[in-house]
Order: structure tokens, then sequence, then C-alpha cells
């Protein structure tokens, strides 16, 4: 049996417990706790690339296609670079011949198959080169639509693909905001970059990685706060693509520009 | 004996010991839900070693440098010091077991990569020396005067030794 003088105790207790605001018993930062969260070790692989250092040789998309065996000549990659070139007069043009498997070495834009664009060099506002692969979001869509558990997300953050159980429906292709998942010609599965999982899980560097003679391109692990990557990333200006999506991309880019979606 | 309600009870009931059967017997042992939980982590775990287990192929020129020791060095003094060795001699894989020689990509493509002249401002291939490939020597390998190992050497050069 309660008595009057407990009630009134307890009432005011609890107001004032929910009078505390819930920052106030936020006692480290967002930050710190994702850095500290427990599991696979500490490891959570991350990307990023500096828009300003790409030159766009293509030598990280020729590199990526024979490390990750996919076939040379089909217009299918798991990594590509974007060249764009915007106009004084506000035009804004975009390609990727190949994917940029053999860079770019014509100074016209490809418009479709076969039909190309010549720009002056005086006409030209600015241009510049972004490369594109998987962003291995903390969010994965593509992950959430597969309807056999054929995709998933590693204890890393990699997002993977059961080759041996995929069913090739194709959702996971559609829901990609990035587009960046492909059927594999051979294999006739779901294929996507996975940071080249064999070679990051030995100590080494992803192939693109290793391929890009600037060092446009590079891979680190977010949970470990002595990672040059990492403290790139906390210190500087990056940006994420398609933030609006909810996706958590974990591919970061240095000069990101809003022409590039 | 009320058969035609048992009977029909009987045949769903052998109906999903059959499918439980199945599901045991198809579904691998590892399947399961994993660190990311059920919405991204349903997955069989043994995959992650599967993709762990595929067969690295560019071994960087820290494989190459004990063997071809006057190469890598020559390239470390010259301007190309930032390009792979696999960058234009392809993927080491096993060599020198598996292929025995590596396929060399002496062609002009190659170099035009980097140096075809695109003068894009905010990017750095605008700080890249380029050619116009239509007018300079069209048709022949830029290695027939360009050492790509020396670079920066003018006219044309006796070459290093493409075997060790």
């Amino acid at each position: 049996m309660i008595t009057r003088r407990e009630f009134f105790r307890f009432t005011i207790k609890g107001m004032a417990g929910l009078a505390v605001p819930l920052a106030a018993l936020e006692l480290v930062k967002p930050g710190t706790l994702f850095a500290n969260r427990t599991g696979a070790a500490g490891v959570r692989w991350i990307f990023l690339v500096d828009t300003y250092r790409c030159v766009g040789c293509g030598l990280c998309v020729k590199a990526c296609k024979q490390e990750n065996e996919i076939p040379y000549e089909a217009n299918v990659t798991r990594t590509w670079v974007e060249r764009y070139v915007l106009t004084k007069d506000g035009r804004l043009f975009a390609d990727t011949p190949k994917g940029a498997r053999d860079g770019f070495i014509t100074d016209k834009i490809e418009l479709g198959p076969g039909k190309y664009q010549e720009i002056k060099k005086e006409e030209i506002e600015k241009a510049f080169f972004v490369p594109k692969l998987c962003n291995q979001c903390e969010n994965p869509p593509c992950v959430q639509v597969c309807p056999v558990g054929a995709t998933y997300q590693a204890p890393d953050g990699v997002v993977l693909v059961d080759r041996t159980w995929c069913i090739g429906c194709g959702y996971c292709i559609m829901a990609c905001p990035y587009g960046v998942r492909f059927f594999h010609p051979v294999h006739r599965v779901a294929e996507k970059c996975n940071f080249c999982y064999h070679r990051i899980t030995k100590g080494m560097r992803p192939a693109c990685v290793e391929a890009c003679p600037f060092g446009a391109r590079q891979i680190g692990n977010i949970r470990n706060p002595a990672d040059p990557v990492a403290k790139i990333i906390a210190a500087e200006r990056v940006g994420v693509l398609k933030d609006e999506y909810g996706t958590k991309p974990q591919v970061y880019y240095l000069g990101l520009s809003k022409e590039v979606k | 004996m009320k058969h035609h309600i048992f009977r029909p009870l009987f045949v769903v009931a052998v109906l999903v010991v059959i499918v439980l059967l199945l599901r045991f017997l198809v579904v691998p042992q590892d399947f399961g839900i994993g660190e990311r939980g059920y919405m991204y982590g349903w997955h069989r775990r043994g995959n992650e070693d599967d993709w762990k287990a595929f067969k690295v192929k560019y071994k960087t020129a820290e494989y190459c440098k004990d063997c071809h020791t006057a190469n890598y060095e020559a390239l470390r003094q010259s301007p190309h010091a930032v390009i792979q060795c696999e960058n234009c001699h392809g993927p080491a894989l096993d060599h020198p077991s598996e292929p025995a020689r590596l396929t060399i990509d002496r062609s002009r493509e190659q170099c035009l990569r980097c140096h075809f002249p695109l003068p894009y401002p905010t990017s750095a291939r605008a700080d890249i020396r380029g050619v116009d490939p239509a007018l300079h020597n069209p048709g022949i390998e830029c290695a027939l005067c360009h050492n790509p190992h020396r670079p920066d050497l003018d006219g044309p050069l006796k070459t290093t030794g493409s075997t060790l």
C-alpha cells in the first residue's frame, strides 16, 4: 500500500527525471561511439577519393577488371571514372567511355554510341574527373531487397554477394541508387565492387588504389583514430554522393561538385 | 471417427515435415543473421571466406623489386616513379612460374592515358605534359624513342634489357 508521502516523492522524482533533456545523458560524441563500436575487431572499411588528383588515366579500371575477373571487353565494370565538362554558357557534359577502361584519350565528349561532342578549350568553365565505386553503405538498400539472403553486409561494413546463393532476380541492381551493381556476364549473378575483399583482408590495398599513380584513391578504417584516411575524413571538407537517400555511403570525396550525381 | 478431418490434417502434417526436412537439407548450416542483424546480415557465413580466398593477381612493385632491381631502381629515380610496374607489364599472377613472361602494354594508347593533352581547369590532368598523337610521330610506339623507365632522358635510348 502506497502512502500519500511516498506518492508525492515518486511523482516529484519522476517529473524531475523527465525534465532532464536527452542530450544531458549523452556523455560521448556520436563519432567516438561509432569509432569504438565493438564487433569485427574494430574494422570498418571506408574509401577516400580525391577528385583534384584524378587525371582520368583509367589505370584503376584496367587493374580492377583484371584483378576481379570481370570480362575485359564486356561493357560492365566494378569501378569507373566519369568526366565532367561545364561550359561557360552553362552546358554540362559528362561521359565515361567504356567506364574509362582505356582512359580519356580524346577531347571529344561521348554523347552516345558513335556520337561525340567537340568542345573548344576556350569554352570550358571547369572540367574534372570523378572515380566511382561501390559506396559500401551503412544502410545498403541493395541488401534490404534481396529475397534470398545472397547479398549481405560483412561485419567490417563491406557488402558482398554470395555467388552460390544469388538467383539473379536483379532487385539489388534496381535498388542501388549509385548504379554500381550489374550482372556478371560469366557467373550470371549480381556483381559489385567489394573493395577487393580478398586483398584488404590480407593487409593489402585494393587493386585500384595500388594502380592509381596519383593517390586519388585511398582506403582506410574509420574505427582506427590513427588511420591517415580516417583523419582526413574527420578534419577535411569531404562529401558523399546522394546523401539525401539516407544510405550513409562510406566513399568520401574531396572536391565534390554539385554537378556530380 | 471423423476421417474427413483427420485425413487432411495428416496430409498437411506430412507436407510440413517434408518442407522442414527439405529446408534442413538445402539451407547450409552456417546460414544466419550474422553481426548486422536480420535486415543487413542475413547470409551464409562461409561466403565471407569464399571471397577472402579469391586469387590476388596484382602483387605490387614490392613483388618485382627483388629480381628486377635495376629496372625498379631506375624507375624510382624517374618522373614515372609513381607508376606501378603492373600498370604496363600486367598483373604478376604467379610470375615467374605462371606465367613465365608477362605481356607488356607498349601501345600508344597506354601512354596517352595521361599524356593526351586535356588542359582541364581544376584537374591535375592539366599539369601533365601532353602530345597531340595525330602530329607527334603517329603510328609508332612511344617506347621506340622514350624509355618508359627513364622518360626524362632525351633522345633514342638503348633498352636496358627486358629480361631481368
